[in-house]
């Protein structure tokens, strides 16, 4: 069958098996490999993307379900060379080690941020229930989380400052 | 929102939009880790993202049954599936002499099972097909007619006479026994318990668990068509062991195979182990001349990798009235499954549980094991437990709160009153073992005053009279890690020593290259930080090479937190190796006598005259260059040396956790969680941190959550992550760490390893404080994993031993 989406941006199409799970679109024919794989089950979250710029786990979403809507996978959270703050925070926080479920937590890490750009410890706790870290034990990538709010706000009000002041073209 | 997380907020309010690596040092101390860069956008790249020209897919057809004979195997039908390349069954494979592999202990495991299956989800035949979804079709066509047999389940009925043998394929086995292990002097401690004051008993049992990381097991195997040479990316802590086994095995010649290990999601032990989905891979390249890839799915991961544990141990201890324990001893019965696949070296069949005598200056001490068959997947040693060291620390932390317990002391107390002195230091233990180094009663207060241990006990009290249950429970440890040396541990005859080479470009820049192998613990930054500590060239100019075993030199690979002691003493001996000879050019560059020039890190300077130096860099120049060399001298400047541990390091810690038990629900809410760790000297204290929050999560896992079980029929009940239940970032506190330092004494930097400290010590620490949450019931333990279900029935008397 056909399906058509929007990849991090990029339109495409493709002729595919109707049963070809999302992740597998991905990463095998697509050829995006930083969305993971880790359980069948949709409880581990490695393969979480954003679809329409919600959370979804890939590994139990048909590739047709997504035809028709717009698909952000981790290698569509840098932009024209310029890192997402929620990539610099898991830097800066140690929000990582193997790197295998990172992508997934950045997706869902994004995905909070944007409907809640101050969440409280327990509220980023509760966004990332859905996927499993084995290495960090989990304290890391809520500060990297936080980490990137609090550096979300300082640009926002850097902005809002250099607006009112009418520097803003040269930020 | 807790305290740390608070202040982390805050520091993080004033570092905003730009990457704390400002104050990088050139060497030891807090910087942000090489691998990130890459891992942040996706482009790792993992065995399941490498993709070949002509590439097949692999699956495995595996076992309905945890015990039956293979009457037939018919698979023409799914050889007639049109996107199919081969089937191939273990009479296949028998053919060619490759059905069985030798395990990591000197036992047998079938590739593909021949005669009989001895474990539900045992490997029985595989498909090659153009695509994954074609391979997994196609298993679905293979017709097995099986004849069940009776299981054995019951670790504690194995060695019945009625028992059905499992291992009819080894000559004169009659009955499942495994092997016998002991250490210690039987008689000494027999003769403390005779006379001692007090003597407690309590049967504590580890169950099954498994460190299931986020990737599961896979290789793409390429074997070229004219060379010969098989290429293997594969998940694998250890590269050049596996080679080796490879070799000997296949009798495919050593320099025709290289291992690559790429990026790894996570291993815990779990990737230490040749798994026979790798040797299909390899057979399969082999007879169609493609590359083919095999990736297990999570089930298989579960249900027939290397899980952990498996230990029913009866510990007892002795002591006087006033709590001086003078000996312990047990009794244990460990469960190997199918194949004895333990990986641990040669001469220690029950990996180093001998430590099980803990952080105590005792008088005697006695272990023995037996260790049995049972139809169940093969392991046992693995899930970050220092080779069975998670045992042992769980037995006798366990066995100390017991003996509090019967006292009516203070758990914090007794164990102050025990510890072994910083005198004592090089410590044997009565069961042989020597401890570098330590310092414990410092670490143990630093847990206290950071939890605030005194009010926590005041709390509880006042609980308590409100019918709330809230425990306090304690661990100290002491592990035992970095194997070798090799006089006295290998794995299949290869010693525990490790290779490291390294190389100064002319330009001052720097490849180390290493014989261990990341799966997360960051080894590009820290091994650069060593090499940068020893020699002087910043981290950002020194590449770190792993996982490659053409472009590596030998050695045993990355478990048992053995890569910093062991490895990273490599790094930095020939690091100063590099640095000898540097100094030897500095002298004819500075036209003085070596013993004139003084090493200020990056420069060797003229004793008593700084304006005379010359940097690292220069001296690499000149060591390529067409200049004059001091006389003798071969030019470059590299070197590589094979570091053989003299001992192992014994890296401890004290760890305290706080927990709420709900009287109606039984549900544990861990509430807080301090760890107070000693690694020797820190490396990179932000990575340090990181090993030990990641092996606190295990232990609030194993501890409360996960357990591989089975059914009577053998079915493994824990074959998904629905049913093998993980913490995830709701059933953890916020961790908080502190440390002491003490360096080890024979490391060439004092460092100890931390991998594995927290996944050892945390789980005592839980089920201490739920039992001790559990106090007012008149509990004195309970067995892992302390589901709501177990502590209702532990609070109604009703405890049942998980296996």
């Amino acid at each position: 069958m056909q399906v058509s989406m929007e990849i991090n941006g990029e339109q495409r199409s493709d002729e595919i098996e109707p049963r070809m799970l999302l992740v597998h679109y991905l990463r095998d024919v697509v050829r995006l490999t930083g969305t993971h794989w880790g359980c069948d089950t949709s409880n581990c979250g490695t393969c979480v993307v954003l679809i329409d710029g919600e959370p979804v786990k890939s590994c139990t979403t048909l590739a047709a379900m997504a035809s028709g809507h717009r698909v952000t996978t981790v290698e569509g959270l840098e932009v024209d060379g310029v890192l997402d703050p929620v990539q610099e925070g898991f830097m800066a926080c140690h929000g990582l080690q193997c790197g295998f479920c990172t992508p997934g937590m950045m997706l869902t890490a994004r995905a909070l941020l944007n409907e809640n750009a101050d969440p409280s410890a327990e509220e980023i706790r509760e966004a990332i229930s859905g996927q499993i870290c084995r290495c960090t034990g989990y304290s890391t990538i809520v500060r990297s989380i936080q980490w990137t709010a609090m550096a979300e706000d300082e640009a926002r009000e850097q902005s809002v400052y250099l607006a009112a002041s009418g520097t803003g073209s040269q930020a | 929102m807790t305290t740390s997380e608070e202040s982390t907020k805050s520091d993080a309010a004033t570092k905003h939009g730009q990457i704390d690596n400002d104050q990088k040092p050139v060497g030891f101390g807090r910087m942000l880790r090489k691998e990130d860069p890459r891992l942040i956008r996706g482009l790792g790249t993992f065995v399941d993202d490498v993709d070949l020209p002509g590439m097949l897919h692999l699956a495995i057809l595996r076992s309905p049954y945890a015990h039956a004979e293979i009457v037939s195997i018919d698979v023409s039908a799914a050889q007639a599936h049109p996107k199919v390349k081969a089937v191939i069954t273990g009479a296949d494979l028998a053919e060619q002499g490759l059905a069985w592999m030798p395990t990591l202990s000197n036992d047998v495991q079938a590739v593909l099972a021949t005669d009989k299956v001895r474990f539900a989800y045992q490997e029985v035949a595989f498909v090659v097909a153009e695509d994954r979804y074609s391979a997994r079709d196609a298993l679905e066509l293979i017709e097995v007619d099986y004849k069940p047999l009776p299981v054995v389940i019951d670790v504690r009925k194995a060695l019945d006479a009625d028992a059905e043998v499992i291992r009819t394929d080894l000559e004169v086995k009659t009955d499942n026994h495994c092997f016998d292990w002991e250490t210690g002097d039987r008689e000494a401690t027999e003769a403390v318990f005779a006379d001692a004051e007090v003597v407690v008993s309590e049967e504590v049992i580890y169950p099954r668990v498994h460190p299931a990381p986020m990737e599961t097991c896979g290789a793409v195997a390429d074997v070229e068509r004219v060379s010969g040479k098989l290429t293997l990316w594969c998940t694998t802590q250890a590269p050049h062991a596996h080679r080796t086994v490879y070799a000997l095995v296949a009798g495919l010649p050593e320099h025709k195979i290289r291992i690559i290990a790429p990026d790894i999601g996570g291993g815990f032990g779990n990737k230490v182990p040749i798994y026979p989905g790798y040797v299909c891979a390899i057979v399969a390249s082999l007879v169609i001349g493609k590359p083919v890839k095999w990736m297990e799915d999570r089930t298989e991961n579960l249900v027939s990798t290397g899980f952990a544990r498996d230990y029913v141990m009866k510990g007892e201890i002795a002591a006087t009235k006033d709590g001086k324990i003078r000996a312990i001893r047990t009794s244990v019965l460990a469960d190997h499954g199918a194949f004895n696949g333990v990986a641990a070296p040669t001469k220690y069949p029950a990996g180093f549980f001998g430590v099980f005598t803990g952080s105590y200056d005792l008088e005697a001490a006695y272990a023995d094991m037996t260790a049995v068959f049972t139809n169940k997947a093969p392991g046992g040693v693995a899930y970050a437990c220092s080779f069975r060291i998670t045992e042992a620390v769980y037995l006798v932390e366990r066995m100390v709160d017991i003996l509090a317990y019967e006292l009516d002391m203070d758990p914090a107390e007794l164990r102050l009153k025990n510890f072994i002195q910083p005198d004592q230091f090089p410590y044997e233990t009565k069961t042989g073992w020597v401890y570098d180094s330590g310092d414990y009663e410092p670490a143990m207060r630093k847990a206290m005053e950071m939890i605030g241990y005194d009010e926590l006990r005041k709390e509880q009290a006042d609980k308590r009279e409100r019918g709330e249950l809230m425990g306090i429970g304690i661990s100290f440890f002491t592990e035992a890690v970095g194997a070798g040396p090799r006089k006295d541990m290998d794995i299949l005859g290869l010693g525990m020593a490790d290779g490291c080479e390294l190389r100064i470009h002319p330009t001052g820049k720097a490849v180390v290259r290493l014989s261990v192998k990341t799966q997360g613990q960051g080894h590009e930054t820290t091994f650069a930080q060593i090499v940068a500590e020893e020699i002087g060239v910043p981290v950002e100019d020194i590449d770190v090479v792993q996982g490659d075993t053409d472009n590596t030199p030998f050695g045993l690979g990355t478990y048992g937190s053995r890569s910093t002691p062991v490895s990273g003493a490599a790094a930095a001996l020939v690091a100063r190796k590099v640095r000898d000879k540097a100094q030897i050019i500095a002298s004819g560059m500075l036209e003085v006598s070596v013993a004139d020039l003084e090493w200020q890190k990056g420069s060797f300077q003229v004793k008593g005259d700084p304006t005379k130096s010359v940097t690292i860099q220069d001296i690499a120049m000149r060591a390529h260059g067409a200049g004059d060399l001091p006389e003798g001298l071969e030019g470059g400047l590299e070197a590589q040396i094979c570091y053989n541990p003299e001992n192992l390091t014994y890296p401890f810690g004290a760890y305290i956790c706080v927990v709420d038990v709900d009287p109606q629900t039984a549900e544990v809410k861990v509430r807080r969680f301090v760890a107070v760790d000693d690694c020797g000297t820190q490396i990179n204290p932000m990575i340090i941190e990181g090993q030990v929050h990641g092996g606190l999560a295990d232990g609030v896992g194993m501890a409360l959550m996960e357990m591989i079980a089975f059914d009577e029929l053998g079915n493994c009940l824990a074959g998904s992550l629905m049913d093998y239940l993980i913490p995830t970032a709701m059933e953890v506190p916020d961790w908080e760490t502190g440390h002491t330092v003490t360096p080890s004494p024979h490391h060439p930097i004092g460092a100890k390893g931390i991998g594995e400290s927290a996944t050892v010590g945390s789980p005592p620490a839980i089920v201490n404080a739920v039992v001790d949450a559990l106090r007012p019931f008149g509990i004195r333990h309970a067995d892992m994993p302390l589901t709501p279900s177990r502590v209702w029935e532990t609070m109604q008397g009703n405890h049942q031993a998980p296996i």
